[in-house]
C-alpha cells in the first residue's frame, strides 16, 4: 500500500502573527482549527484524527472544546522543526488504512511573549544529550549547535555568507506581499551583512523569528476531498528521514547531510515526479544556511552547490526555484513550519493573492527540526 | 547591590554517564568502550549499536585531535556565559575517531582551520565540576 495520493490538503487556518498575542495557546490553536476546518467546509465534529504539535496543546483539548463526539485517532510526531510535515506522512497513513478521514493537524505558540527558545529546547527530550554534554560548555541555542554545521559548509565548499544574504532578502520580500507578517520592512544583502553576528557565522538576519500565533492544517480522504469547499491540495509523496546520530549534531559523519536526505528520494519516487516538475517550494528556514543546506539534501543540486544556486536569483518569485513564498520563519512568523504547508496550500488552490506562482501546479514543503530530522511533502492541484 | 552571577546550566549524570564524569574530575578523557565488541561510542550512552551488548569499560582518550568545525558564539543566549563573551565552541575529532565539543583556550579565531592540531585540557567549573577545553595541540 502506497500513501500516493491517499490524502489531500483540504482546510488550512491561520491566526493574526504578533509579537505579543495576549491570548492562551489554547486560544490561539482553537481559532486556527476552526478556520481550517471552515475552510475545508467541514464542522468541528467531522474531525476525527488530530496530530497536534508535541508541546502544551493534546486532542483532548480538542475533544472538550470542539465538542468532538468521535475521535478515532491520535498522534504526536515530535521531530522539532520537521513535526508539521511529518504529521502529514502520520495523518495520511492512518487514513490510507482506514482509521479516520479528516485530520487536524495544529500548532500554537506564545515564542516571542512566553517562553524564548533558549529556555524550552533544555526542556525536550530530544534534547537530552545535549542538555547534559554540551549545554554545559556554553551550546545552549539552536544557533550556536547549527552554527557549525554552516561553518563547515563554508570552509569545504567556499559558500558565502552573502549568499546567505539571498535566502533572507528574497523571505523578507515576500513576507511583504503576505499581509500577515511580522517583518514589513524590506531589506538588502547589506542590511544582512551589517546585522550582529549571533553565533559566527550566523548574524541575526540569517535567524528565524520567535513569535506568537497559530497554524493549522486539515488533512483528508482523498476521496472524500472532492465534495468539500475548496479545490483539494492531493499529497503525491511524502516522507521523513532521520539522520544519523540524531542525538548530537557533533557525532554525525557528515555535518552537512540532513536527515531529509533520506526523506527526499523516497517522497520523489512516491509522487512520480522530477525535480523540474516542482513549481514553488516552502522549504524550513529556521537559519538561511538550513534552507540552502536542504536544496541540496532535495537533489536539486548537489552537495556544495547550494551557495551559488541561493545566491544566483534562483529562490526569488519569477526564478527558477521560488521558495517561501509567505515569508517563512525568517519575516512571516516561526509556526515550526505549519505555516509553510498552509502557504503551500494556498499556491497550489491559486489563492496566494500577490505572491502567486503563476501556474502553480506541484509544489513541495519541508521540515526540518532537532538535530537534524527532516520531513518533505509533494503536493499537486487537484 | 552587586551583580549576582547567574547559574550555568549543569549536567545531570545518569548511572550510564557517570563515569564520564568522574573521569573529567580526575583528569581523564574516559571514552566508552564495548565490553563485548570493543566498539568505542561517545557520548556515554547504555547501548553498543554494533552487538547491543549493555556491558561496558572506559578508556582514557590520548586528548590528541583535531578541529573538524566551529562557531563563535557573540550573543548572550544564556545569562551564565554573558561575561565569557565572545567565546569559541569547536568540534574536534579525537584520535581515538569519536568528537566531541568544547570551548576553546588560547586559540584564536582567525587561525582556526578544519584540521587544526588540538589537544584536549581540563577547567574547574565550580561545585566539583571539571569540563573539557580545547587547547593548541
Amino acid at each position: 500500500m502506497s500513501l500516493r495520493e491517499a490524502a489531500a490538503i483540504t482546510g488550512v487556518g491561520e491566526t493574526a502573527y504578533t509579537r505579543g498575542s495576549g491570548k492562551s495557546v489554547l486560544a490561539m490553536q482553537l481559532e486556527a482549527a476552526l478556520k481550517a476546518i471552515q475552510d475545508a467546509g467541514l464542522s468541528p465534529k467531522d474531525i476525527d484524527g488530530i496530530v497536534p504539535y508535541g508541546a502544551g496543546v493534546v486532542a483532548e483539548d480538542f475533544i472538550t472544546n470542539f465538542g468532538i463526539p468521535d475521535l478515532r485517532f491520535s498522534a504526536v510526531t515530535p521531530m522539532g522543526g520537521a513535526s508539521c510535515v511529518a504529521a502529514i506522512q502520520c495523518a495520511a497513513a492512518a487514513i490510507a488504512a482506514g482509521v479516520c478521514n479528516h485530520v487536524l493537524l495544529v500548532i500554537g505558540r506564545n515564542g516571542f511573549s512566553g517562553n524564548r527558545i533558549g529556555a524550552r529546547v533544555a526542556q525536550m527530550p530530544q534534547f537530552r544529550t545535549i542538555a547534559e554534554f554540551e549545554m554545559p560548555l556554553g551550546a545552549i541555542a539552536p544557533a550556536q549547535l547549527y552554527a557549525p554545521m554552516a561553518r563547515r559548509h563554508m570552509e569545504l565548499y567556499g559558500t558565502k555568507s552573502e549568499q546567505w544574504a539571498e535566502i533572507a532578502v528574497s523571505t523578507r520580500h515576500n513576507a511583504i506581499l503576505n499581509g500577515n507578517a511580522t517583518m514589513t520592512k524590506p531589506i538588502t544583502v547589506e542590511d544582512h551583512q551589517g546585522s550582529r553576528m549571533i553565533s559566527d557565522p550566523l548574524r541575526l538576519l540569517d535567524c528565524s523569528l520567535e513569535s506568537d500565533g497559530a497554524a493549522a492544517v486539515v488533512v483528508s480522504a482523498s476521496d472524500r476531498a472532492k465534495d468539500l469547499a475548496k479545490r483539494p491540495v492531493l499529497v503525491m509523496g511524502v516522507a521523513e528521514g532521520h539522520p544519523d546520530s540524531p542525538s548530537a549534531i557533533t557525532q554525525r559523519p557528515d555535518l552537512t547531510r540532513l536527515g531529509l536526505a533520506k526523506a527526499a528520494p523516497k517522497a520523489f519516487a512516491m509522487a512520480g515526479v522530477t525535480h523540474d516538475d516542482i513549481d514553488v517550494a516552502e522549504i524550513y528556514d529556521c537559519f538561511t544556511y538550513i534552507v540552502m543546506c536542504q536544496i541540496e539534501d532535495l537533489g536539486f543540486v548537489k552537495k556544495g552547490e547550494g551557495g551559488p544556486f541561493v545566491g544566483d536569483g534562483n529562490i526569488k518569485l519569477g526564478g527558477r526555484l521560488p521558495i517561501n513564498t509567505h515569508g517563512g520563519l525568517l519575516s512571516q512568523s516561526h509556526m515550526a513550519g505549519m505555516n509553510h504547508i498552509c502557504e503551500l496550500a494556498r499556491q497550489l488552490r491559486g489563492e496566494a493573492g500577490r505572491a502567486q506562482v503563476a501556474d502553480a501546479e506541484v509544489g513541495l514543503v519541508t521540515g526540518y527540526g532537532d538535530m537534524g530530522d527532516g520531513s518533505v511533502a509533494i503536493m499537486r492541484r487537484g | 547591590m552587586p551583580d549576582q552571577v547567574a547559574a550555568k546550566p549543569v549536567p545531570e549524570p545518569t548511572p550510564d554517564t557517570q563515569p564520564y564524569w568522574d573521569g573529567l574530575r580526575a583528569g581523564k578523557l574516559l571514552i566508552q568502550s564495548c565490553a563485548s565488541c570493543g566498539k568505542l561510542r561517545f557520548y556515554p550512552r547504555p547501548m553498543c549499536d554494533a552487538c547491543y551488548s549493555m556491558e561496558s569499560t572506559w578508556v582514557e582518550a590520548s586528548g590528541r585531535g583535531t578541529v573538524h568545525s566551529w562557531t563563535v558564539t557573540h550573543h548572550p543566549f544564556h545569562a551564565g556565559f554573558k561575561g565569557e563573551l565572545p567565546y569559541i565552541l569547536a568540534t574536534v575529532d579525537l584520535a581515538e575517531g569519536v568528537r566531541m565539543n568544547a570551548q576553546m583556550r588560547g586559540i584564536d579565531q582567525d587561525g582556526l582551520r578544519i584540521g587544526l592540531p588540538v589537544k584536549i585540557g581540563f577547567e574547574a567549573a565550580g561545585e566539583g565540576l571539571i569540563l573539557p577545553v580545547i587547547g593548541p595541540g
